[in-house]
């Protein structure tokens, strides 16, 4: 059956209530859009969701799915993975939910490396309370809760699971299609945690938050591609690149002497040079792409191994045994 | 020598405290009794729980009826030496069938002055004090407080106080064995179990065979603490301090095969009897909180039963795992006590919604707050029952007894799944850590628990209902044909799909209310304990206060009162006939660790005036503290 499906078997027969012009959409799209490619059966995948606008998502979906409580899917979707690792099971938060008061399950199920599929969709603002300024909102951010501006320095959300030592860390863009559903594809076919933020524009509230990632004049200037093996390259005539000095990076002109053998070459494999990418502030540009992955096993995957060893182990759990097998006395 | 309590025996006067110089072994006059409550008491370090669970599985093998109350205090290591610090183990066993672990101790074992003086107030005139004389030194006295010496200023004298050098006499016992110092100090509760085993004519077989297997991979503290406890038993014989033994025959007792068990045990075994008759997984998300972690510790080992222990960032991520598992279908279970349970509201508030099996256990500790996390309350019954924003009803059962810890979490279990909701089981610290003899289950008489997925499309709706429970459908992903969501928005009636109708939300709201009012229909009639038909007076109770109030009516009908007792295990629904039944009573009295909590309940239900009994001291009623309040009420 899998190998049939496309777009519309997973398309619900729910009307899609986000604001005309909201990011979500195109995320919507390109899962709708990929799922099928990755040959999963439809009722294989769960998709597990907060609170907040992105949360939605599941009514969306014809698949599985629980529309949770405020920030605690991925508790939530870390008890269905762990019991259920047959299921594919994606996580759709946003910066509100995931890392404001869901921010401890968040680190948490990226440091154990539950296989779940994080989407992050990052839209610095809270939408669904209607415009106060979110953990991910920038310092001086004017909202209807900081009329004099945000005084909070905020996450970084890359940082925040590399620091949490997630085993697959990624950043998208919501309308850069090809390239989201490359990173979904990635994700799919990680092993364990993988964590996924989508720059994703909330047009009422915070029109524009990425608009020199997504403007066509801008972004070849803005964006860094991150491929694996290959050196930092960007810029709209491909000729500024990144290059280290010392843990500093900087950018270098092509033309101005510097050559392609001086660049900073991209290592997936390395989290120092994670660390250092995705602390990327102007003037260098802002990668998107993967930052990082390692192929630590995942949770699920070792406690299920240690029931089963114990089944081998003790043999499988006889009752009467348990109950009537330690010290007891009889009463005649 | 006299021994308070009420029991019957000879008595012999007080002796004069004697020297403790070893004698020859000689026979000695042996007093029966019909019931006795140790207590030992020390240092958190000293090994009192350990000292009193041998001396408990002694009296097993004697064949007594028994009830056990560890005390402990929150502060692991707290100074040494300190009223803080005091850590004590309460046994009662008797000849007579025993409900709780005894008012006051007649026998306490003190190990140091903090240890004495934390204890001595709850002895009646008369009762045995073993004290270990050499901890009795300045440094020790000032650091308890006393300042002047117990043993000298005549304060003890209504008390039979026995003075021993126990670290001395140890250290002679273990003298060949050439351990340190700090090794043969760490015996010492073994010689004072020994002296107090022989005592009162306990059989060491179960203690010597524990040490045997304790420590089986050291032979030379094996070889230790045998010899410490032989020496204290031998030390009783041969000292003349102690001029006569005790003996308490054996109870008469319910055929059957009998374990000693504590509440968190009980708990944890009900789970697995439980998920093992579902045919499902269980999984527990917790986080680890007194007293209740030691329910997640012995899940944590029966992992061969298809047990997932998963040990939580925090409490909510405990119960959202829980909730997530059952989603999947397994057993979602998820166990802590009171700070524990106001963190769990939302999320138990989504499971009442999406109507998804789920157990909660809440261990009751004394509040609020942090309050004291190591003594028993049950202020926690409000909470349980109304505790979550909007309307958001659910089965809430009470264990009465260490045993019935398993029985409820069984129960717990077995209604989840059928009316496909969350289910709170109420324990305390009490129940927690209380023990007592458990006539085990015979298996085949389990109440059968039936899960079955629905797996057939044809007609399939999320919330299309079970016609006699009103349960819904539990499906799991992975079953292909029936993909859904469910969340926390309004649904609508049968699709599930999110709705903002008003008629649509109160229908939604009345059907899961009564879907849970109606588990009444299953209850068994309400059993009344004393005068079915009416009488002066009823006390209405649940939850650990089971036993001291059942003693204290059995005293107070003894003494020709006309007084019942009832005792309530499902808190929610509350069983048909209740009010039925407390209307045959002129009086109705309602008695709790709390402030009135089923007080206000049964008030507000039947419009009875009934009035409350009720403590929180993080201590559990005494028998005579309610033989009095009855008295008191029948007036």
């Amino acid at each position: 059956m899998a190998g049939t499906l496309t777009r519309k078997d997973f398309v619900s027969n729910q009307e899609v209530r986000w604001c005309p012009g909201c990011g979500d959409y195109a995320i919507l799209a390109q899962v709708q859009k990929v799922l099928p490619e990755f040959g999963v059966a439809r009722e294989k995948v769960v998709f597990i969701s907060g609170i907040g606008c992105s949360s939605r998502f599941p009514y969306y979906m014809n698949t599985y799915g629980f529309h949770t409580i405020h920030g605690r899917a991925p508790a939530i979707a870390t008890g269905l993975k762990v019991t259920r690792p047959d299921l594919e099971v994606w996580v759709v938060t946003g910066d509100g939910d995931g890392l404001s008061i869901g921010g401890n399950h968040l680190v948490h199920a990226l440091r154990r490396n539950i296989g779940l599929k994080i989407l992050l969709f990052n839209n610095r603002i809270y939408g669904l309370t209607k415009g106060q300024y979110s953990p991910t909102s920038e310092v001086g951010k004017v909202t209807k809760s900081t009329p004099m501006g945000s005084v909070d320095f905020p996450f970084n959300p890359i940082a925040v699971a590399l620091g949490a030592h997630a085993s697959f860390v990624c950043r998208a863009v919501d309308v850069e299609q090809k390239h989201l559903g490359e990173m979904l594809r990635r994700a799919h076919e990680h092993r364990g945690g993988a964590f996924i933020e989508i720059f994703q524009n909330c047009n009422i509230f915070n029109d524009g938050a990425f608009h020199e990632l997504t403007d066509k004049p801008l972004k070849a200037d803005y964006q860094l591609i991150l491929e694996h093996g290959k050196p930092l390259i960007f810029g709209r005539n491909r000729d500024k690149g990144v290059r280290l000095n010392g843990h500093k990076p900087e950018i270098v002109t092509l033309a101005n002497g510097a050559s392609e053998k001086d660049l900073l070459v991209h290592d997936e494999t390395d989290p120092a040079l994670g660390f250092i990418l995705a602390n990327f502030a102007p003037p260098m540009p802002t990668p998107i792409g993967v930052f990082y992955v390692d192929s630590r096993p995942p949770f699920e995957a070792e406690m299920n191994r240690q029931l089963e060893r114990a089944k081998e182990q003790r043999g499988v759990g006889d009752l009467r045994k348990l109950l009537y097998g330690g010290d007891t006395w009889t009463v005649s | 020598m006299a021994l308070p309590g009420g029991s019957a025996g000879q008595e012999e006067g007080a002796r004069p405290r004697a020297p403790e110089a070893p004698q020859q072994p000689q026979r000695k006059p042996v007093i029966q009794r019909s019931q006795v409550v140790v207590r030992f008491a020390g240092d958190s370090g000293d090994g009192m729980q350990l000292a009193g669970m041998q001396l408990t599985a002694e009296s097993a093998l004697a064949g007594n009826d028994l009830a056990t109350l560890p005390d402990f205090p929150a502060e692991i290591r707290a100074p040494a030496g300190t009223l803080a610090g005091v850590s004590g183990f309460q046994l009662n066993f008797s000849s007579n069938e025993v409900f709780t672990p005894g008012d006051e101790p007649n026998v306490l074992v003190a190990m140091n002055p903090a240890a004495l003086k934390a204890n001595i107030d709850d002895l009646s005139t008369g009762a045995i004090v073993i004290v270990d004389k050499e901890a009795f030194t300045e440094s020790n006295l000032k650091r308890a407080g006393y300042e002047s010496n117990p043993l000298t200023d005549h304060s003890l004298d209504r008390f039979q106080v026995f003075e021993v050098e126990v670290g001395r006499l140890t250290t002679l016992a273990l003298r060949e064995l050439g351990l340190g110092n700090r090794e043969v100090q760490r015996c010492r509760n073994m010689f004072v179990l020994g002296l107090v085993s022989w005592l009162y004519h306990r059989p060491l077989e179960p203690t010597l065979s524990w040490l045997n297997r304790r420590f089986e991979k050291s032979a030379e503290l094996r070889e230790a603490n045998l010899r410490a406890v032989r020496a204290g038993y031998n030390f009783g014989e041969a000292t003349e301090i102690f001029a006569s033994s005790y003996q308490v025959p054996p109870a008469r007792i319910e055929p059957g095969v009998y374990r000693n068990i504590t509440g968190n045990s009980a708990v944890a075994l009900g789970l697995v009897a439980a998920a093992v008759s579902a045919g499902r997984p269980l999984f527990l998300g917790s986080y680890p909180i007194t007293p209740a972690s030691d329910i997640l510790h012995d899940l944590a080992a029966y992992k061969n039963f298809g047990v997932y222990t998963f040990q939580a960032e925090d409490e909510i991520a405990g119960v959202n795992a829980a909730i997530g598992a059952a989603f999947g279908g397994a057993i979602g279970v998820t166990t802590t006590s009171g700070p524990g349970m106001d963190l769990k509201a939302e999320a138990v508030g989504l499971a009442v919604k999406v109507e998804l099996p789920l157990v909660i256990v809440d261990v009751q500790r004394a509040g609020p707050s942090t309050g004291m996390p190591t003594k028993p309350e049950q202020a926690d019954l409000l909470m349980a029952l109304y505790g979550r924003h909007g309307e958001a009803p659910l089965p809430v059962l009470a264990a009465a007894t260490p045993a019935d810890c398993f029985e409820c979490a069984y129960e717990a279990v077995r209604l989840a799944v059928k009316y496909m909701t969350p289910v709170i089981v109420l324990s305390d610290s009490n129940l927690a850590n209380g023990a007592e003899p458990w006539r085990l289950p015979e298996l085949e008489r389990l109440a059968p628990i039936k899960v079955e997925f629905r797996t057939d499309p044809e007609g399939y709706q999320p919330y299309l209902r079970d016609e006699q429970t009103l349960g819904r459908p539990w499906v799991i992903p992975g079953t292909p044909g029936l993909e859904h969501r469910i969340g926390g928005l309004s649904s609508e009636h049968l699709t599930g799909n999110v709705s903002y109708s008003p008629t649509n939300n109160e229908l939604m709201v009345r059907i899961r209310a009564r879907k849970i009012a109606g588990i009444a229909r299953e209850l068994a009639p309400t059993t009344v304990f004393g005068d079915p038909e009416g009488g002066d007076l009823v006390i209405l109770a649940w939850g650990s206060t089971f036993g001291a109030v059942r003693e204290a009516v059995k005293q107070a009908r003894a003494a020709g009162r006309k007084v019942s007792h009832v005792h309530l295990r499902y808190l929610n629904p509350l069983p048909a006939d209740l009010g039925a039944v407390l209307r045959r009573f002129a009086k109705v009295m309602v008695a709790e660790l709390n402030l009135g909590q089923l007080l206000k309940l049964v008030r507000a239900e039947y419009l009875i005036d009934a009035f409350g009994c009720n403590k929180v001291q993080g201590r559990p009623f005494k028998v005579s503290e309610l033989v009095a309040r009855i008295e008191r009420a029948l007036k």
